[in-house]
């Protein structure tokens, strides 16, 4: 039909004009359902995410710094590596994490949350010798480190899961403001019957063209015409050939008839006048 | 979602750095050696003699293969040393985390994700 935006496959018929509608009416209803989802998925991006990752990132730098201190501590108390004896003697994770869902206009994120499995303690020797309090302090202060990483780390993941499903949800919106509700308007151009008023039908000559349905209808209106016409031409035809043959019919029994006329009104004047002037033989006076 | 399945049994934290910065991390009791002969472990201690293919090869591993990491710590300037790997890495799980190493400050510039961040808005 008209140039690029096409138009759905339909018959032209009153049920699809009706479906077309209803699809028009739900591709706005959606388009306008998924623009505030976009818009209020953006918004928290924008006012939440980003600024937690922010400060998040800063307080990182902070704490891994004040950690890698402690650290510098332990070795100078320890007075040798110990970066050898921890990494071979590491065999369960103390520390973890788990996995929790967060809500946000229908998206599912997932929330880190870190636990520490208190029977498990790797490191137990560590340290036995001299520096012990020194180990421990720095574990402390690593596993607070680790927890802030934790955080960040949430907050990472949810800024990678929402910006996919904002750009899904752009993309759709742009599908449907640009694709599906003209196709669809397009389609019903196509098909729309207007009633059979003049003023409506020059009010939009672009209608009374492209219209289907009208179309359609004005040839099945023709048909139809043509058919009666048909029809009152046979009846028409019928009838003068029934009055033809009825006249021939009638011109043929007064032919045939006009002795049989006769005879009647010959026998009416045979019949006797009684009180006629004719003679009477057998009257005898 | 689909992806429930996915990170429901993701529990460890595995980490790439300078032996400092693992050390510490190990420490704070992050360390996992999986049972069984083929016993992987979730750390990688990355020296001036490590080969970047190695750093790559368990960064793919970790990545990829093990499911039950949920976060990949990693040194800024070791991520740097595999920053396309790092930069075509999106999925949402696991998380890469960049973490400044002892030696080398961090930068707010070479993350990758705070790089898509400023790509978002725009900046």
């Amino acid at each position: 039909m008209s140039g690029a935006v096409g138009r759905e496959p339909v018959f032209p018929t009153r049920q699809s004009l009706g479906i077309m509608k209803s699809k028009l009416k739900g591709a706005e209803i959606g388009h306008s359902l998924l623009k505030r989802k976009s818009e209020a998925l953006t918004k928290y991006v924008r006012a939440e995410i980003t600024r937690r990752i922010d400060e998040a990132k800063q307080k990182m730098g902070r704490v891994m710094q004040i950690a890698a201190f402690s650290l510098a501590e332990v070795s100078y108390a320890v007075g040798g590596d110990i970066g050898y004896q921890i990494q071979e003697s590491a065999k369960q994770a103390r520390f973890r994490v788990r996995a929790k869902h967060e809500n946000v206009s229908g998206v599912f994120l997932p929330q880190f949350e870190s636990h520490t499995e208190t029977a498990i303690n790797d490191f137990g020797l560590t340290g036995l010798g001299k520096g012990g309090q020194q180990i421990q302090r720095c574990r402390e202060t690593y596993a607070r480190a680790v927890e802030t990483l934790v955080e960040l780390a949430s907050l990472q993941t949810a800024f990678l899961i929402l910006d996919e499903v904002i750009k899904v949800v752009n993309r759709r919106v742009n599908a449907i403001e640009h694709v599906i509700i003209p196709r669809t308007e397009n389609t019903i151009k196509c098909l729309y019957y207007h009633p059979p008023s003049p003023d409506v039908a020059h009010s939009n000559p672009n209608t009374d063209i492209n219209s289907e349905l009208d179309e359609l209808d004005r040839e099945e209106f023709y048909r139809l015409k043509k058919v009666s016409g048909k029809k009152q031409r046979d009846v028409a035809e019928a009838d003068a050939e029934i009055l033809a043959a009825r006249q021939k019919a009638a011109e043929k029994e007064a032919a045939n008839n006009t002795p049989a006329v006769a005879a009647p009104s010959t026998g009416d004047t045979d019949a006797p006048d009684v009180l006629g002037e004719q003679e009477d033989n057998d009257v005898i006076f | 979602m689909a992806a429930a399945a996915t990170y429901k049994d993701r529990q460890f934290l595995a980490v790439i750095g300078d032996e400092d910065s693992v050390t510490g991390l190990l420490l704070a009791g992050i360390g996992h050696v999986t049972d069984g002969p083929d016993s992987q472990r979730n750390f990688l201690v990355v020296d001036g003699k490590t080969e970047t293919s190695e750093i790559e090869k368990t960064f793919q591993s970790f990545t990829q293969e093990r499911k039950d990491i949920a976060i990949v710590l990693i040194n800024q300037h070791i991520a740097e040393r595999i920053r396309h790997t790092v930069d075509t890495f999106a999925d949402p799980f696991p998380a890469i985390l960049e973490i400044p190493s002892k030696d080398h400050p961090y930068d707010p510039e070479k993350d990758s994700v705070l790089k898509r961040v400023r790509r978002l808005f725009g900046e």
